[in-house]
């Protein structure tokens, strides 16, 4: 069952070949059985998960189910879901009971989608590796001794191993396109605005956006259409109208003009990635596209850009965590000033406190006009390069990592080496466009993702790229082993 | 970028983070290593161009005037760490 | 050495939304505390604010009342800083690009002439909660209630040159923004708050003293005796050789003092940038349009109407209009009366009084416009006297009736029968033949003896002016 499709699973949940509580324990007790070597989950919740598979059987019987009633997912531990601990992989909201539900949580509820569980993830967004969680480091189903990429490394590695048919990401810097790449599965961000983020705890207000995981486009899109749409509680989300992603999966590739940027492919691309990428740019071709090389000149200052507006956003989002209305609070706080520093400085991470420091600088009296200014004056630049390249294109593709799977605590003593794990990523979010990554050739054994970037709201088109790639190939469907076939 | 040890404590001050002295050393290099990184911004050439807040540059939706909220202390201070006759109580601010 | 003063007043005034402006929570007053304080409120991980359109309205209207200039965008900002009646560890507030630019308005000078101060912007803000320092045994209680009411924080330019000013000031804001309907102006309840911003130099120095801010004087009262001591002691400091340190001050109307706020006062680095939560704010024409049109008459162009139609003092029609709710009642008296002095009179005289001392406001008032308006009748048709009326009132207030039956029942009607005027004052002049015999030889002062005798034997329902007729004539005779 847990290789199916989420069309197979839903036509065999209609046709009775089995039930949705049947379903929903068969993943139960993968999970059970498996994640223990992964870790990918923080939070298994098997009573909510039965009793909403009931509720979806009995929607089944009537005949009035969705596409996705019945089918069991998971959530990145990030959105906030009602009376379950919901605790972003922090100590700081290690004892946080959410008392309501995402707006993502809630659209997927009402699609009768039971919820297994909540996946682990970086400390509140913040990495590329899953190694900075309160709750221990995810393991890379493929080899675990290596990473899964981060911040949603949980999601992925579930999915990947298939405990979970589909889970929830977000994606501020390359934390679904990422950790997609490096655990050989598909993932999506959407345009910014797409998905509601009412629910789904800050880390970069500006550049955070909820997205999906699932072992192919097709399944990726029926979640995605699934999670989208207006959401009047959050003045960032687009009113453009929703649209139901799967409808044009089936548009022929011929004529696709595919951008290249020059920009993706020097110094820092591993060469195994690069070949893999390259090898699939030409599959592109061999479908008809056709490949055009583009500049995007101010790919570099990306960097630079997203390492200051993240953190000052974050720095702020994250003052709310104080340990006055929920979440930790220390021991025999002396005065109000020691609670908050004790509070505070024990329930954070140090990457999380690295960030809040860097940008409550960034932001301090002087800085705000040489730093935050200027990186959203720089922002406007980065998005005007892709919007002179789309003139020419309509799609763009490079690689997603510059790396495959690295070790576990190879990175993590070296903050800035992380942060350049995200080089092809983080432009994508500073100018809010859609992208995903989806699994082409291994390199040396391990996965290697191949990055599609679209034009605002194009998240069709994308979807639609990807799933004709994958008719003509089969790295999608390779599956780690380990994990019973 | 160079950060000083008195420029981190002032900095985690503001962010209302207590950091041991025996970390501040390790703190202001991370922090000056990825202030570093920030050099190629100041080459960068942005004159006449304008921040960007928001990728459409869409303007704020209004919400009309109404109450729209119940009455839920009850849920909300059953996760609190510390509250009394309604309130959430906190260490006084010592003077 | 001669000195001068300059003042610079922020006002905040509580927006009368019914929610909040970035959640939909009531902002009532005085409800239990924490119930009405949402998710948003809360600033539980993942909330999200979304604007209310009656806030950016009210504010927009009050630019326009003062002539401001209203921008075409208008942005929010983070203002970064902890306290535990700070939920988010930031207030929404706004820095670059608020709501409202720069405006004035005229106050009045105590010798008459009008002096222009300018505002130099007013902006949309979150309220913080209420943070309860006593009962809690060396802790604080903090309700979140307030949290997220909409606030109005309006600036006036360092225009301001003394404790008079600032009050005239401070007033005439004060009734502005209740003729607009957008605050209710109860400074009790702090809907209405000030703080003020005091330095003084030599006179004649350009460059302006350090200044000191002063906190908690939200009163008419306080804001002039605060202003007035905090200026003798910055001089006093200065004359004995020292520096006014910079720094936030709070008056303490007990010790009748000013003292610093903090023990060590450190400059807060707020670290303001552009709420990423927040979309920057479209005034378009169409939302101008539709405010000035709902933008109601001004308090100063009422006081002129009234002046001009109601042939009222200046004096008179400034009362009237200090408060909307009060000139309404007085037009919709004056109308139904068609007597406007005598409306104006018992407005600002008896119903003025009785209602302070009550401590009503003049929507609660007991007695109606129709009741006051049937009494104001029964005096210009001479059934009872203008001195009876106020007892006549005063029985009405205490809830015993409409004028007639008062008068009825108490046997108030007036004596305007000449026969019967006559009868009493030949009593009068019977019963003193003494006075009258003075009077005659030209003691004119004992006119009025008679006229209060024949008002003490008729219980002062003789008419007046028939018995003034009356008596001259008899005693004359």
């Amino acid at each position: 069952m847990h290789n199916k499709s989420l069309t197979e699973l839903a036509a065999d949940l209609r046709a009775g070949a089995y039930t949705s509580v049947e379903l929903t324990q068969h993943f139960l007790d993968r999970i059970q059985k498996y994640d223990e070597s992964l870790n990918s989950f923080i939070t298994v919740t098997p009573e909510l998960a039965l009793a909403a598979a009931a509720e979806a059987d009995a929607q089944i019987a009537t005949g009035t189910a969705g596409p996705l009633t019945g089918i069991p997912m998971a959530h990145k531990d990030i959105f906030c879901t009602d009376g379950v601990k919901t605790s972003c992989a922090s100590k700081m909201l290690d004892n946080f009971i959410a008392p309501y539900d995402a707006t993502v949580v809630e659209k997927l509820k009402q699609a009768g989608m039971p919820i297994l569980g909540k996946t682990n993830m970086d400390e509140f967004a913040m990495g590329s590796s899953n190694e900075n969680s309160f709750y221990g480091a995810v393991k890379n189903p493929w080899d675990t001794d290596r990473v899964p990429g981060g911040s949603s490394g949980g999601s992925a590695a579930a999915v990947a191993a298939r405990l979970v048919p589909v889970a929830t990401g977000t994606d501020t810097g390359g934390s679904i396109r990422q950790p997609a790449s490096l655990t050989g599965i598909t993932g999506i961000k959407p345009t910014y605005g797409r998905v509601s983020r009412f629910g789904m705890i800050a880390y970069a207000s500006s550049l955070d956006q909820g997205g999906a995981f699932g072992r192919d486009a097709a399944d990726c899109a029926l979640l995605l259409s699934a999670m989208s749409g207006f959401d009047e509680k959050d003045s960032t989300s687009s009113e453009q109208a929703a649209e139901d992603y799967t409808a044009n999966l089936g548009k022929p590739l011929k004529g696709l003009r595919i951008g290249v940027p020059e920009q993706y492919f020097g110094e820092g691309l591993e060469e195994g990635v690069a070949t893999s990428i390259r090898s699939a740019l030409e599959q592109y071709k061999a479908l008809g596209a056709e490949l055009i090389d583009i500049k995007l000149p101010n790919t570099k200052l990306a960097i630079p850009s997203y390492y200051v507006i993240a953190p000052a956003e974050c720095s702020a989002n994250l003052s709310r965590l104080d340990g006055v209305r929920y979440g930790h609070r220390c021991e025999d706080p002396v005065d109000l000033e020691d609670m908050y520093k004790r509070s505070r400085a024990e329930g954070f991470g140090s990457e999380v406190k690295r960030r809040i420091m860097v940008g409550t600088y960034a932001l301090s009296a002087g800085y705000y006009d040489a730093y935050y200014l200027k990186a959203q004056k720089l922002r406007r630049m980065i998005k005007e390069d892709f919007v002179a390249a789309f003139n020419d294109v309509d799609v763009i593709m490079g690689p997603v990592s510059p790396t495959t799977a690295f070790k576990i605590g190879e990175k993590s003593d070296d903050p800035v080496s992380m942060y350049l794990q995200d080089i092809y990523t983080l432009a994508v979010n500073l100018a809010g466009l859609p992208a995903m990554s989806i699994p082409v050739e291994a390199a040396d054994g391990l996965p290697v993702g191949l990055q599609l970037i679209g034009n605002y709201f194009e998240e069709s088109r994308l979807l639609n790229v990807a799933h004709q790639f994958q008719q003509a190939t089969d790295w999608h469907k390779q599956t780690p082993l380990g994990f019973g076939a | 970028m160079s950060l000083t040890a008195s420029d981190v404590k002032k900095i985690s001050h503001l962010a209302r983070l207590a950091i041991d002295e025996a970390d501040i050393e390790k703190y202001t290099n991370d922090l000056s290593n990825i202030l570093d990184t920030f050099a190629d911004m100041n080459e960068a050439n942005v004159d006449g161009v304008e921040p960007m807040a928001n990728p459409q540059d869409s303007t704020q939706r209004l919400r009309d005037d109404v109450v729209t909220e119940v009455n839920a202390r009850d849920k909300f201070q059953a996760i609190a760490p510390n509250t009394e006759s309604g309130l959430y109580l906190v260490p006084k601010v010592l003077e | 050495m001669e000195w001068e003063t300059v003042i610079g007043l922020e006002i905040h005034a509580q927006l009368s939304t019914k929610s909040k402006i970035f959640s939909g929570s009531s902002t009532a007053y005085g409800a239990e505390p924490n119930t009405q304080a949402n998710v948003v409120d809360l600033a539980m991980p993942g909330v999200l604010p979304v604007l209310n359109k009656d806030a950016v309205r009210k504010a927009v209207m009050f630019g326009m009342a003062i002539d401001a200039d209203i921008p075409d965008f208008s942005v929010f900002a983070r203002k970064n800083y902890f306290y535990p009646d700070l939920p988010q560890g930031y207030q929404i507030s706004q820095f670059d690009q608020p709501i409202v630019g720069l405006g004035h308005l005229e106050i009045e000078l105590e010798n008459g002439e009008t002096k222009r101060i300018g505002v130099t912007r007013a902006h949309l803000e979150q309220d913080a909660g209420k943070s309860l320092h006593e009962d809690f045994a060396g802790q604080t209680g903090v309700d979140l209630n307030r949290s997220g009411t909409p606030l109005l924080e309006i600036v006036s330019e360092p225009e301001i040159s003394n404790a008079k000013e600032a009050v005239a000031y401070m007033r005439k804001i004060h009734t502005l923004v209740q003729f607009l309907g957008i605050c209710d102006g109860n400074m009790q309840e702090g809907s209405f708050r000030c703080d003020a911003n005091v330095s003084v130099r030599p006179k004649g120095q350009a460059e302006l003293g350090t200044r000191a801010e002063l906190k908690n004087i939200n009163s008419f009262k306080f804001v002039e005796r605060g202003i007035n001591i905090e200026v003798e002691r910055q001089i006093d400091i200065i004359e004995a050789g020292g520096k006014v340190v910079q720094e936030t001050r709070l008056f303490d109307p007990d010790k009748d003092e000013t003292r610093s706020m903090r023990s060590k006062e450190e400059a807060n680095d707020y670290r303001y940038f552009p709420d990423p939560d927040l979309l920057p704010v479209a005034i378009s024409q169409e939302l101008r349009d539709s405010v000035r049109a709902e933008l109601p008459e001004l308090p100063e162009q009422k006081k002129q109407r009234f002046m001009d139609q109601f042939e009222l003092s200046a004096l008179d029609a400034g009362v009237l209009t200090s408060n909307r709710a009060l000139s309404e009642y007085f037009e919709a008296l004056a109308d139904a009366t068609g007597e406007a002095k005598l409306s104006a009179n018992w407005v600002n005289g008896e119903l003025a009084s009785h209602l302070n001392k009550a401590e009503l406001d003049v929507t609660d008032s007991k007695v109606s416009v129709e009741q006051l308006t049937a009494l104001i009748g029964r005096i210009t048709d001479n059934t009872i006297s203008g001195k009876i009326a106020k007892d006549v009132f005063e029985a009405m207030w205490e809830g015993e009736g409409d004028v007639d039956q008062v008068i009825e029942s108490k046997g108030l009607k007036q004596i305007t029968d000449s026969g019967a005027i006559e009868s009493l004052i030949d009593d009068i002049i019977t019963a003193n033949p003494g006075q009258h015999e003075q009077y005659r030889s030209g003691k004119d002062k004992l006119f009025g003896f008679f006229v209060g005798q024949v008002m003490k034997v008729s219980k002062g329902k003789a008419n007046p002016a028939e018995v003034n007729r009356l008596l001259k004539s008899k005693l004359d005779a």
